[in-house]
């Protein structure tokens, strides 16, 4: 009987073609869109949080301006000096590291090639303290940071712009008015967590920033990095104190500067991400809702087709269990089809967007098991729920139905 | 009771059906007493609307009745189950609707099929005695055609080859013929003549034509649920003639 079953229900599908395909693609576009939106969602908060963890947990920011999300009190906040940096290394304890940073957007020139880019300024410190790797070349000698020297180290994104498959090493870099020579070439690092390119930016020395670009002694931020076992939480209460003094933030002022650790920027981001997969479930919540409401029409356009066809069988002596199980073969087929189908389409389009968007891909059990079962359960229930109807009838009033 | 003592194959007694509750209420069949013995053609007669459709849906199990009682080979058809009911049809009646009712976008032979996968006859039997049935009605050759490919009368043939498939004891006919012009009528009419006198199929066949009727050997005639008269295909047509 099972078998026979079988037989019926794969009739059924193979003769009724168009419906058949439309209710799978209902739970295709359902399961796809469900899973495929998920899927990069947890990518890119996978990908925030490798950021987060690449620059280090030790790490401390801080610059100048006002409080992080309070109103801006009109005055400009200043900016910070070599001085303050110099205060931070000598004055406070549980510091290893400290590294100004001058960063600023120049158009780099190569030949006839050029491409827009940012400038930071920095001591190889700041390779340390942002976990930096040289892939070639070297860092910059003493005497080239002390004197401001026409040097470059260049993240691999500027070296395919500007240098295509040619060693850059050796080469004239123009940045604005002067040129400089490249020195170092950065080990990749990839996508930031904001959608930036990590790779696209030219270090040179503190002071050759200061000098050439900037023309002023001023500092944008001070990258601090903490010794291992140090409490960041002290340090950064250390510097807020230290700069408050020495920036004359009077007693019940508000601070003109930030300091953040990288658990706050990552407690930032992941908030920000969550929000983000919420809403992209959201979205793709509609679109399951939309692939059964798809489903829900298709089988109800063809209940009175389907009535009769269950009050032929029962006339010609059917039991109703074996009109019920046909039908629920059926749906089960049809929906059970139409998840695989769906997870693989799902699976397909996370790969390729993935790479696409440069994040990374996992395959998440949960969200294709859920979205799996929820539109299995629509198709079946749309599909078996108006033969269950239909076959509780006589025969000859399921027959009679228009 | 039929004179050898065995229980008439088909006997309803003061059997009424009423359709819908209260005030909508309609009594189709107002008492019905019928008794059909093996081997009978009767003929079914009488104006729309008395009632012939709803007595045959009842003969066929298709439909319960509300008062009364139906014996069906001595069994109590109104006691049984669903399931049981529908073992009773798959194993000895066969149906044929007025409007075919062949499952659609499926072929004569598939058609003809079913009645015998329910029965869970193997493939092979399935295939040999659907185009035995369906040569039976004069369709070889048409095995793979659809409804939508065949004309009416073929689509007719096609269901009686569905009903006959199964070799039931009874073929119940309700207007085979309706929606057929007279020539594809006649061969009908003759294919069922055919299968009650070669094959000793019991018919009953409902139909608005006199002249079908008259090939049946016995006339039975409805008139608002009752059954007006009821007699021997010659008596009924000596009645006619002398109403005339
Ligand atoms: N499902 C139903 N619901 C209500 N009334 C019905 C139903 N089926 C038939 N009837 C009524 O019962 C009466 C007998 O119908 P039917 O047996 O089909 O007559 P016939 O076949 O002799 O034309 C008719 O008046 C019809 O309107
Ligand atoms: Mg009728």
């Amino acid at each position: 009987m099972l078998w026979n079953t079988l037989l019926l229900a794969a009739r059924e599908i193979r003769r009724n073609l168009m419906r058949s395909a439309l209710t799978m693609l209902g739970i295709v576009i359902g399961v796809a869109a469900v899973v495929t939106m998920v899927t990069l969602g947890n990518g890119a908060t996978a990908s925030v949080a490798a950021q987060i963890a690449s620059l280090g947990s030790n790490l401390i920011l801080v610059m100048p301006g006002q409080r992080m999300g309070r109103p801006t009190s009109g005055s400009v906040a200043p900016n910070l000096r070599l001085s303050d940096a110099d205060a931070i290394d000598t004055q406070i304890t549980g510091v290893e590291r400290v590294s100004p940073v001058v960063s600023k957007s120049v158009t780099a020139v190569v030949g006839a090639k050029n491409w827009k880019t940012s400038v930071t300024g920095a001591g190889n410190t700041y390779l340390g303290v942002a976990r930096w790797e040289l892939v070639n070349g070297r860092e910059f000698s003493e005497a080239e940071e002390r004197g401001g020297k026409s040097v470059c180290i260049i993240g691999d994104r500027v070296r395919r712009e500007l240098f295509g498959s040619s060693d850059p090493l050796g080469s004239e870099l123009r940045l604005q008015s002067f040129s400089c020579q490249v020195i170092g070439l950065l080990k990749a690092k990839g996508q930031g967590s904001m959608g930036n390119d990590q790779d696209d930016f030219v270090l040179i020395p503190l002071r050759t920033a200061q000098r050439r670009l900037a023309g002023n002694t001023d500092v944008n931020m001070v990258m601090v990095s903490a010794r291992d076992g140090a409490s960041t939480e002290r340090i950064k209460e250390r510097i807020t104190l230290l700069m408050r003094e020495r920036r004359n933030v009077r007693e019940g002022q508000d601070d003109n500067f930030n300091v953040l650790d990288t658990k706050q920027i990552s407690d930032t981001l992941s908030g920000t991400m969550q929000i983000l997969t919420l809403l992209l479930g959201a979205v793709a919540a509609v679109s399951l809702l939309v692939g059964g409401i798809g489903i829900m029409n298709i089988m109800l356009v063809s209940v009175t087709e389907r009535t009769r066809e269950v009050g032929i069988r029962l006339a010609i002596g059917a039991l109703e269990r074996e009109v019920l199980l046909q039908f629920l073969v059926e749906a089960v087929t049809l929906s059970a089809v139409g998840g695989l189908l769906g997870i693989l389409l799902a699976t397909v389009a996370s790969i390729t967007l993935s790479q696409f968007m440069d994040l990374p891909y996992s395959f998440d059990v949960g969200i294709n098991l859920l979205a799996f079962v929820f539109s299995a359960a629509i198709g079946v229930a749309f599909g078996y729920t108006p033969a269950k109807r239909a076959a509780r009838l006589n025969p000859i009033e399921a027959l009679r139905h228009e | 009771m039929s004179a050898d003592g065995q229980p008439a194959l088909i006997e309803l007694r003061q059997v009424t059906k009423t359709y819908g509750q209260g005030q909508a209420a309609f009594q189709a069949l107002a008492g019905i007493d019928l008794s059909i013995e093996r081997g009978e053609f009767v003929a079914v007669m009488g104006p729309s609307g008395s009632g012939k459709s709803t007595a045959m849906n009842i003969i066929g199990c298709l439909d319960t009745l509300s008062s009364g009682s139906y014996r069906f080979c001595g069994v109590p058809v109104e006691t049984l189950t669903r399931d049981q009911c529908a073992r009773l049809r798959r194993s000895y009646l066969g149906f044929v609707f007025q409007g075919f009712n062949l499952l659609r976008r499926t072929s004569a032979l598939e058609n003809v099929e079913l009645p015998l996968l329910y029965r869970g006859e193997s493939a092979a039997t399935r295939a040999r005695l659907a185009r035995e049935a369906l040569a039976d009605v004069g369709l070889s050759g048409w095995e793979q055609h659809t409804s939508a490919e065949l004309s009416g009368g073929q689509q007719q043939r096609v269901a009686i080859a569905r009903a006959i498939v199964t070799r039931p004891a009874v073929l119940l006919a309700d207007e085979p013929t309706g929606n057929l012009d007279t020539q594809r009528s006649r061969e009908i009419m003759e294919l069922i003549k055919r299968l009650n006198t070669e094959r000793g199929i019991t018919v009953v066949m409902v139909t608005h034509e006199p002249d079908m009727a008259a090939m049946a050997r016995r006339i039975v005639h409805f008139i608002d649920g009752r059954i007006a008269a009821d007699a021997s295909a010659s008596d009924a047509a000596a009645l006619a003639r002398a109403r005339a």
